[in-house]
């Protein structure tokens, strides 16, 4: 199924919810709408089910016109943040009420199989209230795939779970949209779930859409840095720099070489992603001095809040890593690895992606 | 402070028999005196149970909970003088940000002279010493979640502080910097922390030991390195990590390990546990070789993905998913390609009845 948004825009009572934008889907794969709360990621996936018309421009399913066409009389399965579920009915019963309604064969056999995938086959005969939030939520995402719709909306639909949970429905439902053949739509909040589930991305940032392409191009080439901050977690480190005649120079006065194109700017911002940073020592690469702020530790990564003198920075390092409050550390940056931005945006040079020829 | 001591099981209704039965499972545990933990799980683990036993709003169905060997099994959390922290702020609106700080103070009777320097040094600690004055009503969640937060640590002379799931309402982005601050009390107050958690990283980042729990028991207690490193029950590799530890049986037969039928080579530096039937290894330390190598485990790749910061594939040994987090430098391989894995080595941990051998 081809989705097309046009021109699309949504104000209410005067307020731009969404600016106009231009929004071709990829077909039947999945699309990922990132950005933090009120991007406006919501409002466009309710335009985009037929809940709430656009003020201005135009929704297409396959070249028609279904502007205003409201979502009963179009084909399509949401899932929301909260679990949603017939509370009377079984497990059963509510998996299989998208079956019954479109008179489908075999329910039973395409209840069971689905159940199995998702792991709730074994409590098909019980209410929803008698489940776990994790669980009542695999029945409302086993209900919109019964649908077998042609479009799947899923707002956040895994927010209000525990991170393994997370980790682990994420994993399966990304092999299910891979099997499946729906156009999927995923907002969501975090980078990391967006890389996960691969796709493309659409990135959107106070009722903008920054930029839509294939998720990890999206996330190595950011377009600009407003686009690189909205996909970057932890945050990205952005430092003010001037140009050299061989590179940059940073505000504490170290210099590092970068090739510029000839157009850059005097003025430029750099753009250090935490895992750009370690505490390995390499002779061509800039040593940051400072000091730890906070070590996070999360099992296979640790975040190191630093201070330094180009200011607050946050480093990613793989594993366990205990570094002392207030602890000296040196940092270690390759200069290969740092995105430029122009001061007002816009992409100048970005690291190579793995598996390219630098 | 103290040294609380537990020996103790826990059954919501009477007369226990199988394991399902209990809500705690007979455990002995000791938190030191001036010591920061975390008790981490899923939902459903015990962990609110077992920080209710140490308060007292819950008395075990059977077994005692000693503070500084005194056995206080029966006495209540006021006789306990224990303070806690909720997930919610529970404070007075009508108050000022200091007599909010200063209440629990004022109750025990405290000069007012001291409770003026007390609640000086606490808001300090808490950057809010510029907003002493001002009504609690007027503030942000996040800002009364700090006044709770500080009313928890205001008495120096309490038993121990509880928090349950403390950072709950505060923002994602300011989460880091209440962490450090609870962090930097910890060192300054040397206070004993108990914290209850869901969320590995607000565990592992808080305590010097972390308890694991499952199922109404505790699997291991830790640091976080050793939960990371040496997982003492197959729950643990699963739980702390993202993702989680691979597992995979084995037979050990003397000298020689086998996977799937495949002879493993095993490095002169690892010992072969005898009765060992699975293997632990994190997707961080797990070695793929793109060519056959003697001692390697074939697999075959169905999932590559570029998660940003590194590359996670996804094979399959004989239906078991093993994942492997590769740096953005190394070759990746494609979904359908044959890789070989190098299984055992230092990181590798062996595993029988789920229980680290």
């Amino acid at each position: 199924m081809e989705l097309t948004l046009s021109n699309v825009s949504k104000a209410v009572s005067g307020q731009p919810y969404l600016y106009p934008l231009n929004l071709q889907l990829e077909p039947n794969q999945v699309t990922v709408l990132l950005g933090a709360t009120q991007a406006g990621k919501t409002t466009l996936m309710r335009i985009m089910a037929g809940l709430d018309r656009p003020s201005e421009g135009q929704v297409f399913v396959d070249g028609t016109d279904v502007t205003g066409t409201p979502v009963r009389e179009r084909n399509i399965a949401m899932v929301y943040q909260q679990f949603i579920n017939y509370p009377s009915m079984t497990v059963f019963d509510n998996i299989a009420s998208p079956l019954k309604l479109s008179k489908a064969k075999n329910i039973e056999e395409k209840v069971r199989a689905l159940a199995e995938k998702l792991r709730i086959d074994m409590f098909l005969n019980r209410l929803p209230a008698e489940l776990s939030g994790g669980q009542q939520q695999r029945v409302a995402l086993a209900r919109a795939l019964a649908k077998n719709a042609p479009l799947m909306l899923l707002d956040e639909p895994l927010v209000n779970l525990d991170y393994k949970l997370r980790e682990d429905l994420r994993a399966e439902l990304s092999a299910l949209f891979a099997a499946g053949d729906s156009t999927v739509v995923y907002a969501t909040t975090e980078p990391g779930e967006a890389l996960l589930l691969g796709g493309h991305t659409a990135v959107l940032d106070k009722g903008s859409l920054l930029q839509y392409g294939p998720t990890a191009t999206v996330f190595h080439r950011p377009a600009s840095v407003q686009v690189a901050k909205a996909f970057s977690d932890p945050p990205i480190n952005l430092v003010q720099a001037h140009r050299t005649e061989t590179g940059v120079r940073l505000p504490n006065g170290q210099e590092m070489p970068i090739t510029l194109p000839v157009q850059a700017p005097e003025a430029l911002t750099l753009g250090i992603r935490a895992n750009a940073l370690d505490l390995s020592e390499s002779a061509n690469n800039l040593q940051i001095a400072g000091r730890v702020d906070l070590a996070e530790i999360s099992g296979s990564d640790t975040f190191v809040h630093v201070q330094t003198d180009l200011g607050p920075m946050v480093a990613q390092l793989t594993g366990v890593h205990n570094l002392a409050l207030g602890a000296n550390l040196c940092l270690n940056l390759n200069p290969e690895h740092v995105y430029v931005f122009e001061p007002d945006g816009p992409l100048l040079v970005a690291p190579a992606m793995s598996g390219e020829v630098a | 402070m103290a040294e609380i001591r537990l020996d103790l099981a826990h059954a919501y209704h009477p007369n226990p028999q199988r394991d399902e039965d209990y809500a705690l499972l007979p455990l002995k545990m000791t938190f030191r005196d001036g010591g920061a933990y975390a008790l981490l799980g899923p939902s459903g683990c015990g962990k609110t149970t077992m920080l209710n036993i140490i308060s007292g709003l819950l008395q075990p169905s059977q077994g005692h909970v000693w503070f500084d060997n005194e056995d206080v099994t029966q006495a209540s959390p006021q006789k306990r003088n224990i303070a806690q922290v909720f997930q919610f702020p529970v404070i007075y609106d009508t108050m000022t940000v200091a007599e909010n700080l200063g209440f629990p103070l004022k109750n025990r009777k405290v000069p007012k002279d001291q409770i003026t320097k007390r609640v000086g040094e606490i808001a300090e600690m808490l950057e809010m010493s510029h907003q002493l004055d001002m009504r609690a009503a007027g503030l942000s969640a996040d800002q009364k979640q700090k006044i709770s937060l500080g009313r928890g640590l205001v008495r120096p002379d309490v038993s121990a502080v509880l928090f349950d799931e403390p950072l709950t309402v505060i923002d994602p982005h300011l989460k880091w910097q209440l962490r450090r601050k609870l962090k930097q009390i910890h060192h300054e107050l040397k206070l004993t922390l108990i914290y209850v958690t869901h969320d590995q990283v607000e565990a592992l980042t808080f305590a010097d030991e972390v308890v694991v729990m499952t199922r109404g028991k505790a699997v291991q207690v830790g640091t976080a390195e050793a939960l990371f490193e040496r997982p003492a029950h197959t729950f643990v590799g699963h739980f702390i990590g993202s993702p989680g530890m691979n597992f995979l049986p084995i037979q050990i037969n003397g000298e020689i390990c086998s996977v799937h039928g495949h002879l493993v080579t095993i490095p002169d530096s690892v010992k072969l546990p005898e009765h060992a039937t699975k293997i632990g290894i994190r997707p961080e330390y797990l070695r793929v070789s793109p060519t056959e190598q003697p001692g390697t485990l074939n697999a075959g790749v169905t999932q590559v993905q570029d998660v940003g910061t590194y590359i996670l594939v996804t094979c399959q040994v004989d239906q078991t998913p093993v994942r492997i987090r590769l740096s953005p430098q190394s070759q990746r391989p494609e979904p359908g390609d044959e890789v070989y894995l190098h299984l055992i080595d230092s990181h590798t941990c062996f595993y029988q009845d789920e229980e680290l051998v």
